[in-house]
């Protein structure tokens, strides 16, 4: 959500009963627009909270030009001081996948692996690198994990300009009742992975411009957005 | 398309004065000509729209002049078709617009109806309003948003109303808001009341009336097969004895939920809810699709709908979250009581008129100063334990003549659940993650912060204490927090369909080699048997030539 609008975002997505208080929402419009001129960001969207035992991440993410670029993503635990999270990568994302429970709430926390077989096991107690994972990283990886996931987007908000880069559509004005109500009409935000998959009979019927993302028809399981 | 970068050749000659024939053509009427030539292009109508270049030039720039965007030229594509498109939504239809009826509309319409007041109220009502069941939804929504928890403001006014309106139809002594469930296709507000005395009679009795109905068939089956002789075998399997579910009022059945699926749509009553249906609701984990009639299909299988389920996560949410400040709640002084109440312990309480509240920084510090004061569900589903092998004296009686007596199982035993108003503090813990989690609403402005709770076992499920005011809500999916994913149990191996005896066995069938061969010492032991006989008839035919 962005900043200027986070109090009308807040009240549509309240149905849920999550939703900031209003001395986070006081905050987070200051703190966002700084982070703005600090980090030089063209756009500036608060990606929501995490709540961990015994406190909550605030993740804000920014944006540059080219919205379709990997973000760059900070953290609060105050919703005032933001620290720039480290991009993910494969790894992280993998190693995170083996952790379960509750994230603790403090980001320099440490996990241990409670399933390892013998041969890491003398790893461990020999050198603490790859077995321990620290919550920061964590936080990392499932943020990227849910951002892959379920960060969608409805179609023609995006446009892709011929210069590769991506942009918002100044002439979008939201989706009609009934396209809204389509599965079809939104894309995931991300890398488009099933786009070359399509026939070609599907492919003539899409706008390059517009439809440069994969749509939620194909996801597995079904039933999986509604 | 001709050059239009100035380094290519050629470029510069379509610019005014440079062209190759400018020096040819001194006579302005041939510049005039030109020009009606260009327009007359212009003009020309395309083959397959209809529309032609000229006006829709003359129309895009009336459009860029009137809206006046930025950066119109990076757009202009966009604005040419959004003018194209304009051409053909004016067509004139020579059908009539039938309006169309949103679904938006139709909520809309229940929304306002809340507002309305209903024609029955009238003002002497209003003088009346000393005590009235209604909760302060809105009160307790503003405590709950310190802490970023609750629905948006219009929402809570809506729930309020609609508490108001099922007041008003009810005959309802307490009330509260006790959350909402998400579903799958909608969700559920739910409201958690409980009747003025005797006014839930008449569902109890019909129940009463099927239940013995049921049973007296059953006894008249039995009598018939005993009678007959030629009937397949008797199974050995004795389902369990059915646990009867606790009386409303009582126990888990102490309130009466009502639910709706929006604000203004009309509220539906759950049924009581009986110790399978938690039996069952503990072992299986389906999201709720937001139909009350939906059936759950799962393994084990669930006695009953999505209406039935809903009661038994909702009995269970209750069970295992509903706090209070410690010493808010007391229970009633009575003398001689303790004998009967030895086997389920202390079921009333009351509020203690002397309560002191704690300041918030001791509610957020320390668990002990939170209590339960809802009972906890034992495993066999009630809150109250029930020996399904006590019977009445004539049971004991009827059953000697009619039935071998089976092998009793072991009795039970009795289970005891953690006291009525326990503290927190008692809660286990999930892999090393207290059952709570608490805080603060504010650390900035601690002399107005609220004390909240969030539960790790039950997300979604919050508790604030301010002063002498608490409350609890829940906000979720209706789910036990489960740090593995849920994995289905798997049905049991297949049961014996009888025993297992000579007579049942299959035997492979002789093969013709095996049949000859006791053809063959059939006929041996035959021969024998011949001479056997014959030399006994001639011994006898001799004896009897004797005499």
């Amino acid at each position: 959500m962005e900043a200027a609008s986070l109090p009308a975002a807040l009240e549509l997505a309240a149905g849920g009963g999550a939703g900031l208080s209003p001395e986070k929402r006081a905050v987070l419009g200051a703190s966002l627009l700084l982070l703005q001129r600090d980090y030089r960001f063209e756009r500036v969207w608060f990606w929501g909270c995490i709540q961990g035992v015994r406190g909550a991440y605030y993740i804000a993410e920014g944006l540059g030009p080219d919205r379709a670029a990997p973000r760059s993503r900070l953290y609060s635990l105050n919703c005032v001081e933001w620290s720039l999270l480290p991009p993910a990568t494969q790894e992280m994302v993998a190693q995170a996948e083996r952790l379960k429970g509750r994230f603790q709430g403090d980001p320099s926390f440490e996990y241990e692996y409670t399933e390892i077989n013998a041969e890491d096991a003398e790893r461990l107690f020999e050198d603490g690198e790859k077995p321990m994972i620290k919550e920061e990283a964590r936080l990392v990886a499932t943020v990227e994990q849910i951002d892959r996931e379920v960060g969608i987007i409805p179609r023609g908000a995006f446009v892709k300009t011929p210069l590769g880069s991506v942009c918002e559509n100044r002439n979008f004005e939201g989706l009609s009742l009934t396209e809204a109500k389509k599965l079809s009409s939104y894309f995931h935000f991300t890398e488009p992975v099933n786009l070359k998959n399509k026939t070609l009979l599907e492919k003539a019927d899409l706008d390059p411009s517009t439809d440069f993302l994969d749509s939620l028809e194909h996801d597995i399981p079904q039933g999986k957005c509604s | 398309h001709g050059p239009y970068q100035p380094h290519e050749p050629g470029y510069g000659l379509y610019l005014p004065g440079y062209s190759p024939y400018d020096d040819q053509i001194p006579d302005p009427k041939s510049r005039m000509l030109a020009i009606q030539n260009a327009k007359a292009y212009l003009l020309k109508s395309s083959t397959t729209s209809g529309l032609n270049l000229y006006d829709h030039l003359a129309n895009m720039l009336t459009k860029i002049l009137d809206e006046q965007p930025a950066n119109a030229v990076d757009i202009i594509e966009n604005i040419s078709k959004d003018v194209k498109w304009a051409q053909f939504q004016k067509k004139m239809d020579t059908l009539r617009d039938e309006h169309e009826i949103l679904p938006t509309f139709e909520a809309a319409e229940k929304h306002k109806a809340l507002f309305l007041k209903a024609n029955g109220e009238d003002e002497e009502l209003e003088e009346e309003i000393g005590e009235t069941p209604l909760p302060n939804v809105m009160e307790t929504a503003f405590y709950f948003e310190q802490a970023g928890i609750g629905l948006s403001k219009d929402e809570t006014y809506h729930i309020f109303l609609a508490l108001k309106k099922l007041i008003s139809v009810q005959p309802i002594q307490t009330c509260r808001f006790w959350g909402k469930i998400l579903g799958l296709e909608m969700n559920y507000i739910i409201a958690e009341v409980q009747y003025h005395e005797g006014e839930e009679e008449e569902e109890t009795e019909e129940e009463e009336v099927i239940e013995e109905g049921g049973t007296g068939m059953g006894e008249v089956e039995d009598e018939d097969e005993i009678e007959k002789e030629d009937k397949p075998l008797k199974s050995t399997y004795k389902p369990p004895p059915v646990i009867p579910k606790e009386e409303n009022g009582t126990g888990a059945n102490k309130y009466v939920y009502f639910v709706c699926n929006e604000p203004g749509k009309p509220w539906v009553k759950l049924p009581p809810v009986t110790p399978a249906q938690i039996v069952c609701a503990r072992k299986i984990k389906k999201f709720f699709t937001g139909r009350l009639d939906a059936p759950v299909v799962s393994f084990p299988p669930f006695p009953g709908n999505e209406a039935n389920y809903l009661r038994a996560q909702i009995a269970r949410i209750s069970a295992g979250t509903q706090i209070s400040p410690a010493g808010f709640y007391q229970f009633a002084d009575e003398e001689g009581d303790e004998e009967e109440e030895g086997e389920g312990g202390r079921d009333t309480y009351e509020e203690n008129q002397d309560f002191q509240p704690l300041s918030v920084a001791e509610m957020v510090n320390s668990l002990s100063t939170w209590v339960h004061h809802i009972q906890s569900i034992l495993k066999q589903g009630r809150c109250v334990w029930f020996n399904p092998f006590q019977k009445s004296e004539e049971e004991e009686e009827d059953e000697d003549e009619e039935e071998e007596k089976a092998e009793e199982p072991d009795e039970l035993q009795q289970e005891i659940g953690p006291p009525l108003l326990t503290p927190l503090s008692e809660d286990e813990e999930m892999q090393n993650i207290p059952a709570w989690t608490a805080q603060a609403s504010t650390n900035l402005i601690p002399q107005y912060a609220v004390a909240i709770l969030q539960s790790n076992r039950w997300p979604g499920a919050y508790a604030f204490a301010s002063g002498k005011k608490f409350g609890n809500i829940y906000f979720g999916w209706g789910h036990k927090y489960a740090p593995e994913n849920h994995a289905p149990s798997l049905p049991p191996p297949v049961q014996a369909e009888y025993p297992r005896g000579p007579e049942v066995t299959e035997t492979r069938d002789p093969t013709l080699e095996e049949e000859l061969a006791f053809k063959a010492a059939k006929e041996e032991a035959l021969a024998a048997a011949e001479e056997e006989e014959d030399e006994e008839d001639v011994e006898d035919d001799e004896e009897d030539e004797d005499d």
